[in-house]
């Protein structure tokens, strides 16, 4: 809806440039700190940067050098199956809890309450809990084995190749309920006529989801992905409390890779070059979204 | 969200409903997990999680590990506890909200009743800003704290977080504005209200339930932030989960996890305890910031 209020033209100059001055300081605030930041760190990335930021250029140096350090190789790899893996679950699991949920259940306000409860937490929160849970020496395996399963063994988060599966178990238990809200939010969305035709029409309960609901939920689907994908480029904090990286680099993520660059291993040019693909990656998600709802508003 | 009312018109059997509620109260369980986990642990001896004893309830209650959390542990080079730091987050979070959530408000009042030629691209800039990867912004913003004389201070963590907090107050808030009826906005202008009288007298007392949905996701949002806390913070300045992650990942001594569980559970205290008491609010925010509009 576009209803515009034009202030009325008098020869008052500052009665019509009020709401420009008042929203000025937010503009300059984000043009500088955000734009102007992200402008400085690109131009970074061209540069022989170390401790401190060097205004010496190099050319695409720390972007090649990016591409042949193991680290990044292997942080990208992390991330893409980190990223998957937690999208897939956390929509699958939402999915079928908010179809689980939509069936006039009883207490479903307190059962929403406890999916959602994570979503509050710090990620360091849940990051410390399933550190210890999940740690063979006092957690879950060392449980277990208490109970007489002496052989039981679960230590992924000590293990090289399977730590980035305990980095995903975590993510899924704190987004998971969040993903389960939205869905639900696209069901209770869906006109009931439909559906009741169909029924009528003799459609199993299993067609009716899958022929007629889920196909529905696509502006669900949609928005549930570009949150998880943007939460998992930018997952940090997480993989510092559950893993700090490891074992070795095991659990490195961009993020983490950046972080660790720029500022213990003094190779700023190369951190602002893995800073600039971070931005892409995100702005590849975001940009379209944010256009798309933005002209859909006007 | 939608309230029972329109659930949906789906008939289930008796016996599949059996096995809905089971599945559902399984979930449950496993949501609640970890918050059990710390919760038992924050109670009992080293010795009983050390013996293996993690998921059983305390065969001795104490609530030292709570002290020794709040007042005693070893955090960096100080045994002060977490107390200094909960603080800081405090004087950190308290005076970031209020500015953000003002500043959203007068933006987003701006951006819907005062329209102007380029509004639109203004707004999304902001947005942007919103969902950028802080990685980017890290060293500048190292630099410009220094330059402003703030830099390793509460003050500059209140700047950080204001700034980047406003992309996102402005959204609730334009969002919000925009469903609010234009026509008093200009029925109060003919009758000769300015600018700051409108939005006091007219849009201000109608802003409640967006206000509260600004500072419930600000707060939680700043609360939990670890990324800026972690790299614009010095030793006497850090918020909670820096000192939270400090203890935690301390390596020197005996590995205290009841003491560190007790810590998690006062970092999480505070969000958690918003969430309880307006719980309809925070998931409107986190629905409000996903699903725009």
């Amino acid at each position: 809806m576009s209803m515009t209020v034009r202030s009325r033209s008098g020869n008052d100059w500052l009665r019509d440039a009020l709401p420009r001055i008042v929203l000025s300081p937010s503009l300059v605030i984000v043009l500088v700190f955000v734009y102007g930041f992200i402008l400085f760190t690109f131009y970074l990335s061209f540069t022989d940067s170390r401790i401190l930021p060097s205004y010496g250029l190099v050319g695409w140096q720390n972007y090649s050098r990016l591409f042949s350090v193991r680290a990044w190789g292997i942080a990208v790899d992390n991330l893409l199956i980190f990223g998957s893996l937690y999208i897939v679950i956390s929509c699958v699991l939402g999915l079928a809890l908010a179809i689980l949920l939509d069936q006039k259940i009883r207490a479903e306000g307190f059962i929403r309450t406890i999916y959602l409860y994570p979503m509050a937490l710090s990620f360091i929160v849940t990051g410390t809990a399933w550190k210890w849970f999940l740690d063979p020496g006092i957690g879950l395996q060392a449980v277990v084995r208490s109970w007489g399963w002496e052989s039981f063994t679960f230590e992924w988060i000590k293990d090289s190749d399977m730590a980035i599966y305990t980095i995903v178990i975590a993510a899924v238990w704190q987004t998971s309920g969040f993903v389960m809200a939205m869905f639900l939010a696209g069901l209770r969305g869906i006109d009931n006529e439909v559906l009741k035709a169909a029924q009528i029409d003799g459609a199993s309960n299993w067609a009716l989801y899958r022929r007629i609901v889920i196909p529905q939920l696509r502006p669900a689907f949609m928005s549930a992905f570009v949150v998880l994908a943007h939460m998992a480029i930018k997952s940090y904090d997480l993989i510092i409390a559950l893993t700090g990286g490891g074992p070795g680099t095991a659990t490195e993520l961009p993020a983490t890779f950046m972080y660790s660059y720029t500022f213990t291993r003094n190779q700023m040019g190369i951190g602002a070059a893995s800073a600039t693909i971070m931005l892409m990656s995100i702005a590849a998600i975001m940009v379209p979204y944010i256009w798309s709802e933005l002209r859909e508003k006007r | 969200m939608a309230s029972n009312a329109s659930a949906n018109v789906v008939r289930t059997g008796a016996g599949s409903r059996y096995v809905i509620y089971a599945i559902l109260t399984l979930f449950c369980l496993y949501y609640l997990l970890p918050l059990y986990v710390m919760a038992v642990n924050s109670l009992k001896p080293l010795s009983e999680i050390q013996a293996g004893g993690m998921m059983a309830l305390p065969s001795q209650w104490t609530i030292a590990p709570w002290q020794s959390a709040w007042s005693t542990a070893q955090i960096g080079v100080d045994a002060t506890g977490l107390r200094p730091y909960f603080l800081n987050s405090i004087l950190m979070v308290v005076p970031a909200v209020a500015i953000s959530t003002v500043l959203g408000a007068l933006n987003g009042y701006v951006l819907t009743k005062w329209r102007f030629r380029g509004d639109t691209i203004v707004f999304g800039l902001l947005l942007f800003g919103c969902f950028i990867p802080f990685q980017m912004v890290l060293i500048p913003m190292a630099r410009m704290l220094g330059l402003m004389g703030i830099a390793g201070t509460v003050p500059g963590l209140i700047f950080v977080h204001l700034v980047y907090g406003i992309g996102f107050s402005t959204l609730y808030f334009r969002n919000y504005y925009q469903q609010f009826p234009t026509e008093l906005v200009r029925a109060a202008m003919i009758d000769g209200a300015g600018f700051f009288m409108i939005f006091r007298r007219i849009m201000l007392p109608s802003s409640g339930p967006i206000a509260v949905v600004c500072i419930i996701w600000q707060f939680t949002n700043i609360w939990n932030d670890f990324l800026f806390g972690a790299s614009f913070s010095d030793f006497d300045s850090q918020p909670m989960t820096v000192a939270l992650n400090n203890l935690v990942q301390s390596s020197t001594g005996v590995k205290e996890y009841n003491v560190h569980f007790a810590g998690a559970i006062m970092a999480a205290l505070p969000t958690l305890l918003v969430y309880i008491v307006a719980g309809r609010y925070f998931v409107r925010g986190l629905m409000a910031g996903s699903v725009k509009g």
